[in-house]
């Protein structure tokens, strides 16, 4: 197959196809759940272990072994429906679908169809405008479902990398059984120019919840966040036009940019009269377009049935409800009231959370730090300090209790904040309290005007030149004497104090 | 009544150990009167006699029995405790995985195939110290009522080896009647236990679907499969069922409930006061005259030993073989999916040019035999878009208006009667090519596993057209598996009581 061949070239820009067509998308998207143990098996779902060491008679299919539902999968689906604001099924039933993939060692996969545990929810994304600001879009959710992941093929031989040329394959089972959970929502329409935008800010959303609630790592280089995209076009007031399905799309910008790069594609295709093709399409990170996969015309017939050897799923709707209260709140209406309540910019906000200290400041503040003073640690000296050390902010042993402390002692003139750098990098040697690293490494501010004086002079005196321009008036060159001031001093000089007072001794007003 | 365990039917132990019954073997052997060793070489033995002619095993495990059944002994020897069976010879169906240990299902497309892992029947049976002699020949994949369907051949019939003994499990009920074991494992899927007890001259039960664990018992259609004892006399039966019955965390279908007392009632053998229904739909055309008159003489008995004869309707049993030959293809056509060449047993093209699909088909080609292939295209038929409703829908609709049949008579009865069969055994290749002809042997069979209660049979006497074996069927609702030995136990004993010993001890001499 050449994807040359088949390769429409855009002749029609994003801007111009959408003055003529309005996009319908779609969004499927798969989580793989952080279990300990796979959907139907005890096995690891450890990722990166040797090829087929995580595997056992169930999850290889071997004659006569037979799937047992891993509870906790089913507790993190449905944690998800509410999320999700779905309905709860009080009694549902897992399916087979069946098809021959060497993939897939039962040659079906235990899925659910018509009767999936999670239905018709909601969840409304903050999409960013062009101009910066953002707009509130609600994505209906049809269905939220439990099914297990396959195993991975790789191709050995021929020129695609694809089945079909290779030399021979090579199948690595221990991803096959991992639960999945596939979230699919309803057609998305009246985007308009703001469809990648909002499938991109969809499934970051969808990224945070999962990783607030902690059923998985959501990590889509590593697969365990996958997203297929629909899109259809059609002329404004006319039905919806034939949808392609858009695989392989594995980074958030490539949501964003394959919904557009299809857009593109669909408007030149239909620009000159072409027929879009119901098919497959594979997003390529590197060039940014879709090439066609498998054709859907032959549409495959799965041969649904519920799925024998499990037991129905009847959760207890005492114990739904009880789930239902721990739900955290949305992470992005949440940011958003936070970021209100502290005064600060959405960008801002978003910055925190891509530094991964939000729940730390949120911390600090609860603790009594003022939101500025928490955010301007946590973002800056103490995000430096977790880099250096190589480890993850939240594993830095300070308390709230440490930043006020230092925040307190700033205030009263006793630390500035390179001290302070120093007081914070004892504590967390585990040199003790803020003010037992203060005392032990001698890091107060010196108060003593006369040792600064002292200093100061010294550093005339090495500075001749410079003192020379001071006293002409050249106020500006004070700086240099600062520094040797703050130099002489180990930085526990008040740098504004010592400014004062070197203007005072050179007889020049500031 | 009779609480006296039937036997020793040989009163010279020594002389004839494969005589014996289970239980009386196992107090022997926990006497010190018979070593285990000595019991399994006499079963070997036997084995090494007259299977050539029956052809019950596919496999004798020799090496291994002898190796247990001297553990046995040695456990006797240091004084250790042993269980009701232990040092017992057992033929255990090759349905049923066991680590190490050839397990073909009677089809070419396992040939070769060794389990990594115990089936949670055979670790029941290692528990208990039964010794497992070898696998027992079945039709392939446990789909035909005569074995004939056995891709290594058919076994034979001990009361007349031009007949066939009976199937699926015809191995292990021929390998009982043969006297090469005194107990054996079977499955029952719609009959494949009970038929062949009733064409040789034994008995065999099928317990309540989930009482037996399913794992490692190589899948024919989930939702009906169970496995079941096979033997001589209903109470080593008991004794079998109590061994390999109870709740499996490793098949989501177990039923996690105390299992009934069937030892307590095969030894209390009562049916004072007892309401036994006659099954309307279960006899008259279609039932050999020699059959129904054995059966109804059966009746008699009961009746003389104190038990209230009524006769209730069932109206959808009539229904019951459509239904059973959707659902079963239905299911078989998904589970066998797995064999495909990939992972173990046979694989087709190897190693050449051919890609995957065609290894794949190649493999199912030549491993499966013609009623694995018929019923598999029957189940993907059934299963197919569009058919689905008409088809597995429908059949499901009727499983539950006979699960209603069911509720309704044991609303009017404690326990319901039928012949096992309309016929008695059949020359070997009258059927083979007319699977109607065939399906029809399991007419009183199927509507139990339909409904997932339970059902013994058990022998009642020589047939007076042919002087073959005719079986009697108990069927018990759901979980009350003990009602089975109550009754059977106590028709058994008026039977000997009249003949003055076990039916099959009339089998001709191999």
């Amino acid at each position: 197959m050449s994807s040359a061949q088949n390769h429409v070239t855009t002749t029609v820009s994003f801007d111009e196809a959408l003055t003529r067509y309005d996009p319908v998308i779609g969004l499927e998207v798969h989580v793989e759940l952080g279990t300990a143990s796979k959907m139907f098996c005890a096995c690891s779902t450890e990722f990166g272990a040797p090829p087929n060491t995580q595997v056992c008679p169930v999850c290889l299919a071997l004659p006569g072994a037979m799937p047992v539902i891993n509870a906790k999968a089913v507790e993190s689906i449905i944690r998800m429906g509410l999320a999700l604001h779905c309905s709860i099924a009080t009694w549902c039933r897992m399916a087979r679908k069946n098809y021959f993939y060497p993939d897939m060692p039962k040659n079906f996969q235990i899925s659910q169809y018509d009767e999936p545990i999670c239905t018709d929810g909601w969840l409304d994304v903050l999409v960013p405008n062009e101009d910066g600001s953002t707009e509130l879009v609600r994505v209906e959710i049809e269905r939220v479902h439990l099914e297990e992941d396959t195993g991975k093929l790789t191709h050995a031989g021929g020129a695609t990398g694809r089945i079909h040329g290779a030399d021979y394959s090579l199948v690595d089972y221990n991803r096959a059984g991992i639960p999945l959970v596939e979230i699919v929502t309803k057609p998305i329409t009246g985007t308009a120019a703001l469809a990648p935008a909002v499938a991109k800010a969809y499934v970051a959303e969808l990224r945070d919840i999962m990783r607030d609630l902690g059923v998985s790592d959501v990590k889509m280089e590593e697969g365990s966040l996958r997203c297929d995209a629909n899109l259809s076009l059609n002329i404004p007031g006319d039905a919806w036009g034939t949808r392609t399905e858009t695989k392989n799309v594995n980074s958030l910008r490539s949501v964003e940019r394959a919904v557009r790069s299809e857009i593109e594609r669909q408007a030149a295709v239909l620009d000159k009269g072409g027929v879009i093709r119901q098919e497959t399409r594979h997003f390529h990170e590197d060039t940014g377009v879709t090439t066609p996969g498998r054709s859907k015309e032959e549409a495959e017939d799965y041969r649904y049935f519920p799925e024998p050897d499990l037991v129905p799923i009847a959760p207890d709707p005492a114990w739904v409800e009880k789930l239902r209260a721990s739900i955290p709140q949305q992470p992005s209406l949440r940011r958003a009231g936070l970021a209100t309540a502290w005064g600060i910019s959405a960008f801002d906000m978003e910055s925190l959370v891509n530094a991964g200290v939000l729940a730390l400041v949120e911390a600090a503040v609860a603790d009594g730090v003022a939101p500025d003073t928490a955010r301007k640690w946590w973002a800056g000296e103490l995000l430096r300090q977790a880099n250096d050390r190589g480890v993850p902010p939240q594993e830095l042993a300070v308390t709230g209790a440490d930043i006020l402390r230092v925040d307190e002692l700033i205030a009263t003139g006793a630390l500035n904040d390179q001290l302070a750098r120093q007081v914070f990098d004892g504590v967390l040697l585990g040199e003790g309290s803020v003010d037992d690293v203060v005392a032990a490494r001698g890091l107060g501010v010196v108060t003593d005007e006369t040792e600064l004086l002292a200093a100061i002079d010294q550093a005339l005196a090495d500075q001749p030149e410079v003192a020379e321009k001071i006293r002409a008036g050249k106020i500006a060159a004070a700086g240099a004497i600062v520094g040797g001031v703050m130099k002489a001093t180990g930085g526990r000089a008040d740098a504004s104090r010592v400014r004062e007072l070197i203007l005072s001794r050179c007889e020049v007003s500031g | 009544m009779n609480s006296t365990p039937k036997g020793p039917v040989n009163p010279d132990m020594a002389a004839d150990l494969i005589r014996q019954s289970a239980r009386v073997l196992a107090e022997a052997i926990k006497s010190g009167e018979v070593s285990a060793r000595e019991v399994t070489q006499a079963h070997l033995d036997r084995i090494g006699a007259v299977d050539e002619r029956v052809h019950a095993f596919l496999h004798v495990d020799t090496d291994a029995a002898l190796a247990h059944a001297d553990r046995v002994d040695v456990k006797r020897a240091a004084g250790e405790q042993l269980g009701d069976l232990a040092g017992v010879p057992l033929a255990l169906k090759d349905i049923l995985a066991m680590k190490g240990v050839p397990t073909t299902c009677g089809s070419k497309i396992l040939q070769g195939w060794l389990p990594p892992y115990d089936s949670t029947i055979v670790e029941r049976l290692r528990a208990a110290d039964i010794i497992i002699l070898g696998k027992t020949n079945m039709d392939e994949f446990a789909m035909g009522s005569s074995t004939e369907y056995s891709a290594y051949g058919p076994s034979h019939n001990p009361w007349d080896l031009n007949r066939i003994p009976g199937g699926s499990g015809g191995g292990s009920a021929a390998a009982v009647a043969a006297f090469e074991a005194p107990l054996a494992i079977g499955t029952d899927t719609g009959g494949s236990i009970r038929q062949p007890a009733a064409l040789t001259g034994t008995v065999g039960v099928k317990p309540t679907y989930g009482s037996v664990s399913r794992y490692g018992l190589v899948a024919l259609a989930s939702s009906l499969d169970q496995a079941g004892p096979c033997a001589r006399t209903v109470l080593d039966a008991a004794y079998l069922h109590s061994v390999i019955a109870g709740h499996d965390p490793h098949d989501s279908t177990s039923i996690n409930a105390a299992v009934p007392d069937v030892v307590a009632a095969a030894m209390k053998a009562d049916v004072r006061g007892l309401r036994i229904g006659l099954v309307k739909q279960l006899s008259g055309a279609g039932y050999q005259p020699g059959v129904l008159q054995r059966f109804n003489e059966a009746v008699d008995v009961l009746a003389q030993l104190g038990a209230e004869i009524v006769e209730v309707d069932c109206p959808h049993f009539d229904e019951a073989m459509s239904a059973y030959y959707l659902i079963l293809p239905s299911e078989c056509s998904s589970n066998l999916a797995r064999f495909d060449g990939m992972r173990y047993g046979l694989r087709v093209q190897d190693g050449g040019d051919a890609g995957v699909e065609t290894v794949m088909a190649d493999t199912r080609e030549m491993g499966f035999g013609p009623e694995v292939k018929r019923r598999i295209m029957l189940g993907t038929y059934a299963l197919s878009s569009g058919y689905y409703d008409a088809y597995y829908g429908q059949a499901q609709k009727i499983r539950t208006l006979i699960i209603e049949d069911f509720t309704r008579a044991f609303g009017q009865v404690d326990v319901l009667v039928s012949p096992t069969t309309p016929t008695t055994a059949f020359p070997l290749g009258e059927k083979v090519d007319d699977p109607l002809a065939m399906y029809l042997n399991d007419i009183a069979t199927i509507p139990v596993n339909l409904a997932g209660n339970c059902a013994l049979s058990l022998p009642i006497g020589l047939s007076p057209a042919d002087g073959l074996p005719v079986g009697l069927q108990v069927m018990a609702p759901t979980m009350a598996d003990d009602r089975l030995y109550l009754v059977g136990a106590a028709l058994e004993s008026a039977l000997f009581d009249r003949w003055g010993h076990l039916l099959i001890e009339e089998a001709p001499a191999l």
